[in-house]
């Protein structure tokens, strides 16, 4: 089975971002960019699969500007056989993502798609759901489980809760939750073999999709600080201030 | 303007974020119709048609959204949604399951987890982790939107009288199916509607130790949360995460104990209306953040609280 993974540049998630003074975007100056953790742990899924003999071939797909072609190595180093990226320096939505994907899914014809649950910059949450609507295909969201069955998919997912377990048909889109797995560190023969491994580059023209974005960021700003207030000295002050002034117990 | 919310909903009664999601709704303005959709969900119908403000329930009951599956649900809300001009519901797990597959079939964008309604078309919503506050403007025709519930102050559950009209559309995509279903089960009130939240963190050093905070929580009538470190650690189970990746919380009291307060937890929590924090290590971020700060040993001092609230 061929697995098409989809993999996120986004700013590294020790970075903390600040808006820019005039409230027009965030700061992304000279910021480290780095794979989205959540895409990690989903190429990490689809390594273990073909690890397993469950999947015969891994294909790393991101969207974006060129330098997504460094996120899409490191998956070849993690494991994945060859990259596509979709290129484009249009910003991009979740909804136009999720169409490009599509097509990449056309062409490719996967068994099954892995993506992170949602990126660390937009928090969206939404393009996995998306691919799978415009595919028509089954969804295993927040996926703590991935089990093959023929031609069938047991998920289990992180539900508020507790756990849910589906069984989905194949071909199917699974996103990743936090406790799918630990990805693994690329060793450093593996980065240099990566560099040989076939990447080819699409343009959303060629899937035949606008990439216009349908959301108009206004503004972005600081939330609200919240003050530091008071150090008590003991328990029994503490309980104090929460009966008597904050009045909360 | 017409705007559909999706309820959640356990085909008994309605869910507390259902309430935080139509107080949106009527942010946004307009005549608020509720979906309730399930098997044997006529009871949650009939609790939606109570909430103030409500002008009409439609209740899809059928075998085919038993289990929210999203293949099914997304099927039946895009069909409906199609007449309204806006679809909300809660930013649950269940509606970040579904929802962004309506928005998709509507051919629209989805509008996550917005905290503020500006105008009809105009919300805010957090990015970054919550570093970062973001004002969006939909260019589409149908604004699919989830709900942060926190955002907004509920609305009452009883006061309305609704007329319930039931949906015969049926929706099976046939590519799901539900096996299983573990939940935790807890005397304790669910950490997403508690009113006093008390939270554990790395400095518990084990999930025996987690005894101490649920003797609190019982005193308190608290639900009780965990730090991702803590979570990951293995000392609480997922579904007590409290964070950017685990639930979003906004108690009356938040209590942090042993937690440092890494951004991510923070943005888990920070809007809480008061907020103590336990933790021995003086210079911890999750200080500055805190309205009550206790410089302790949590060993001594959380037995301490136990005894004196």
């Amino acid at each position: 089975m061929k697995i098409l993974v989809a993999v996120k540049r986004v700013v590294d998630y020790n970075v903390k971002v600040r808006p820019k003074s005039d409230g027009t975007g965030v700061d992304l100056n000279n910021v480290k960019m780095a794979i989205n953790p959540f895409c990690e742990i989903a190429v990490e899924e689809a390594v273990r699969l073909k690890e397993k003999g469950v999947a015969t071939e891994i294909v790393v797909v991101s969207v974006g500007d060129k330098g997504c072609q460094e996120q899409i190595r490191t998956a070849l180093a993690l494991g994945a056989d060859r990259g596509v990226l979709v290129e484009t320096d249009a910003e991009l939505q979740p909804l136009a993502i999720a169409k490009l994907l599509k097509g990449v899914v056309e062409k490719e014809q996967p068994g099954l798609v892995i993506l992170g649950k949602q990126s660390i910059d937009g928090d969206n949450n939404q393009t996995g759901q998306m691919l799978a609507a415009l595919t028509g295909y089954a969804q295993g969201t927040f996926a703590s489980e991935v089990v093959v069955d023929g031609d069938k998919l047991n998920v289990t997912r992180e539900v508020d809760g507790g756990l849910q377990t589906l069984t989905l048909k194949l071909p199917a889109i699974v996103t990743t939750d936090l406790r799918l797995n630990e990805p693994r560190y690329a060793s450093l023969p593996n980065i240099m073999k990566a560099k040989k491994k076939p990447l080819d580059t699409l343009t959303p023209a060629d899937l035949g999709v606008d990439p216009a974005p349908r959301v108009k960021t206004l503004k972005v700003e600081p939330p609200a600080e919240r003050q530091a207030g008071i150090k008590v000295k003991t328990v029994a002050e503490l309980v104090e201030k929460l009966k008597n002034e904050a009045k909360v117990i | 303007m017409s705007i559909l919310v999706v309820a959640e909903h356990d085909n008994a009664a309605i869910k507390g974020a259902t309430l935080n999601t139509i107080a949106a709704a009527q942010k946004i303005g307009g005549d608020v119709a509720v979906l309730v959709a399930g098997q044997g969900c006529a009871a949650a119908g009939q609790a939606a048609a109570k909430v103030p403000g409500v002008s009409k329930v439609l209740v899809a009951d059928n075998a085919a959204y038993a289990h929210q599956l999203a293949e099914n649900i997304s099927l039946l809300v895009a069909e409906l949604g199609k007449d309204y001009q806006h679809v909300l519901a809660p930013a649950t797990t269940n509606g970040k399951n579904f929802m962004p597959r309506v928005a998709a079939l509507l051919d629209v964008a989805q509008i996550s987890e917005i905290t503020d309604v500006v105008s009809g078309d105009t919300f805010k919503r957090p990015i970054y982790a919550g570093n970062v506050i973001a004002t969006v403007q939909s260019t589409d025709p149908i604004k699919v939107i989830t709900v942060r519930a926190t955002g907004f102050d509920p609305v009452p559950a009883e006061g309305g009288n609704a007329a319930v009209e039931s949906v015969g559309s049926v929706q099976d995509a046939g590519i799901s199916s539900f096996v299983k279903e573990e939940l935790a089960k807890s005397d304790r009130p669910e950490l997403t509607a508690a009113r006093i939240v008390i939270s554990g963190g790395r400095g518990m050093q084990n999930g025996d130790n987690f005894k101490l905070l649920y003797a609190v929580a019982d005193k308190l009538g608290a639900a009780v949360g965990a730090s991702r470190a803590a979570v990951d650690a293995g000392y609480a189970p997922n579904d007590m995460q409290v964070g950017q990746t685990g639930k979003i919380v906004a108690p009356e009291l938040y209590v942090a104990v042993g937690i440092s307060g890494a951004i991510q937890h923070l943005a888990g929590m920070k809007d809480s209306k008061v907020i103590v924090a336990i933790n021995k290590d003086a210079d911890a971020p999750i200080f500055q953040v805190a309205d009550y700060g206790l410089v302790a040993d949590l060993f001594e001092a959380v037995p301490e609280f136990e005894k004196l609230v």
